[in-house]
């Protein structure tokens, strides 16, 4: 148990590990529990769409020099994510086209600005990481930590107070207006949340890898279980540990964090699926 | 105290008018059938009601102190794979009074399953949503609307899919929850029924309203006549 014990005094030893554990865990716990409402609301696409916008918006925080990125970066994506859930809803342009023109935008123009005022010699480096996850999530400081920490509390709190509220208006939108339920208060809810969690995400897996985050654990938990309440509560479950094997193994092998995480992520949804395929025949 | 006033509103969409002219009124205990062929604009003109859906011209007037509506739509497009049990989509009716408080009181609980018990879905609680037939699915639908009415209840074609005793015993309940003093505003193809328990009939059709009054008016006017011999055949 040579890797076990390296992890353990990893564990130990270095705080930047735990801390590494605590923000990983959170931001999968968060991004899983939106994720099943996003994915029954076909918003999957937003966590792709938002993510980079936050790219483009870290990439004009970079090139601006600001110490401060969050500053940008949150406020950007928080607009963004208000104006998505607009225009998917309400004009001529299609929802996916917006998403797609926003997304497709903000990331050419994150890409040139940084090409066009370089921070550092390495811009591949930069690019690289900001799109699939730094290493940064092991260079986390403690106010790191706690910016992430008092997120993820808001986001849990937010959920756990209008669970009712956000089932009923992903079931039936309509319904919830006609019975005097405000939907679109609630829409705009899921909506911040769900731009702060990707916002978070960026940190962990990079901006390309965030709707993975969001969509697999969601994926997996509806193939296997049937009522709501199951599903959020499973493809938690299945988010937190992923997360979990996934940063132990990046440790242990050395390989890049988020793209690891997903890649759990991957594995379990494809057990799901022949799961859900075996349940089904052996049911019939 | 009328709960609704219609004033020569309008109805449309982006693409065209569909129907003009209406004008009536909804009071407290009232029982309204609103009738007309398909497309007629029915649904559209309910879920204006709703306030769902603003009216092109005209004006559409809700009582303010109007609250706990129960509402049954025609179609529900639910997403295929949607994760949902039957106790969590009829308890989703007692939302609107739920207020700012996290979960469903013990009474909202007792509730759901009464009404469930009522519509014969108890057994089916734990059951998801879309492996249902079709007229248990109206079932579920009608479950969370009656859940969620307090004053006033809209039903769009309640008893489609529904086979006969259920027919029967839905417009039962629905009389009674009437005689208990509950609006009732329903849509129907079913002639025979809408005269037998509505109090008052809204006639749509042709693009604009075809007649307005009570039940009684209605048996006696050409329009109702006619669409008695018809339906009544
Ligand atoms: N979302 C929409 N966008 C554009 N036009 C619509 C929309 N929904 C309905 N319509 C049009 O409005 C008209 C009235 O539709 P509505 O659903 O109100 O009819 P209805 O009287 O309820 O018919 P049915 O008896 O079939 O339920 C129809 O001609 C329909 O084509
Ligand atoms: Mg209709």
């Amino acid at each position: 148990m040579n890797g076990l014990q390296t992890l353990v005094d990893y564990f130990v030893n270095y705080p930047f590990v735990r801390y590494a554990f605590a923000v990983g865990l959170l931001i999968a716990l968060c991004a899983s529990l939106l994720g099943v409402t996003l994915v029954l609301k076909r918003f999957s696409f937003i966590g792709d769409g938002l993510s980079h916008v936050a790219f483009g918006a870290m990439a004009v925080a970079a090139v601006t020099g600001l110490t401060n990125r969050m500053a940008i970066v949150l406020p950007v994506t928080l607009l963004s994510a208000v104006l998505l859930l607009r225009t998917g809803k309400n004009t001529k342009i299609k929802g996916d086209a917006a998403v797609a023109m926003i997304s497709v935008g903000a990331l050419a123009i994150g890409y040139m600005l940084m090409n066009l005022f370089p921070t550092s010699a390495n811009i591949s480096g930069d690019v690289c990481s900001t799109l699939f996850g730094s290493t940064s999530i092991l260079t986390l400081q403690k106010s790191d930590v706690a910016v992430c920490v008092v997120m993820a509390a808001i986001v849990l709190t937010v959920f756990v107070l209008f669970y009712h509220q956000i089932f009923a208006v992903t079931f039936d939108e309509s319904f919830c207006s006609a019975i005097g339920v405000r939907a679109n208060v609630y829409n705009l809810v899921i909506a911040v949340i769900t731009a702060i969690i990707i916002v978070l995400a960026m940190n962990l897996v990079g901006s390309l890898l965030i709707s993975a985050l969001i969509i697999f654990p969601a994926l997996s938990a509806m193939r296997v279980f049937k009522s709501f309440l199951s599903v959020i509560i499973c493809s938690s479950v299945i988010s937190v540990v992923c997360a979990a094997v996934g940063i132990v193994l990046s440790i242990l092998f050395s390989t890049p964090v988020g793209s690891t995480i997903v890649t759990a992520d991957i594995v379990v949804f494809l057990g799901f699926w022949i799961t859900s395929v075996i349940i089904g025949r052996t049911r019939v | 105290m009328a709960q609704i006033t219609c004033i020569d509103a309008t109805l449309g969409y982006e693409d065209g008018v569909v129907t003009e002219g209406l004008s009536f009124t909804v009071e407290t205990g009232d029982c309204l059938c609103i009738l007309g062929e398909n497309g007629s604009g029915k649904s559209t003109l309910v879920k204006a009601l709703l306030g769902l859906k603003p009216v092109l011209r005209g004006k559409i007037e809700r009582d303010p102190a109007l609250t706990g509506i129960g509402y049954l739509p025609q179609q529900t497009v639910v997403q295929r794979d949607f994760p949902a049990s039957v106790r969590e989509i009829v308890r989703s009716g007692c939302l609107a009074r739920m207020g700012l408080r996290p979960f469903y009181s013990a009474e909202d609980k007792a509730l759901a399953d009464r009404t469930m018990e009522q519509l014969g879905i108890a057994s089916l609680a734990g059951h998801c949503y879309r492996d249902l037939s079709g007229g248990q699915q109206q079932r579920v639908l009608l479950a969370r609307a009656l859940c969620a009415t307090r004053s006033m209840l809209l039903l769009d074609e309640p008893v489609t899919g529904l086979d006969p005793k259920a027919q029967i015993d839905l417009y039962e309940l629905i009389a009674k929850l009437n005689r208990d003093g509950i609006t009732i505003i329903m849509v129907t193809h079913d002639v025979n029924a809408a005269v037998r328990y509505a109090s008052h009939i809204l006639h749509i059709g042709g693009g604009k309203q075809r007649f307005f009054g009570t039940v009684d008016a209605y048996k006696e006017s050409s329009i109702g006549k006619a669409f008695l011999a018809e339906g009544g055949a």
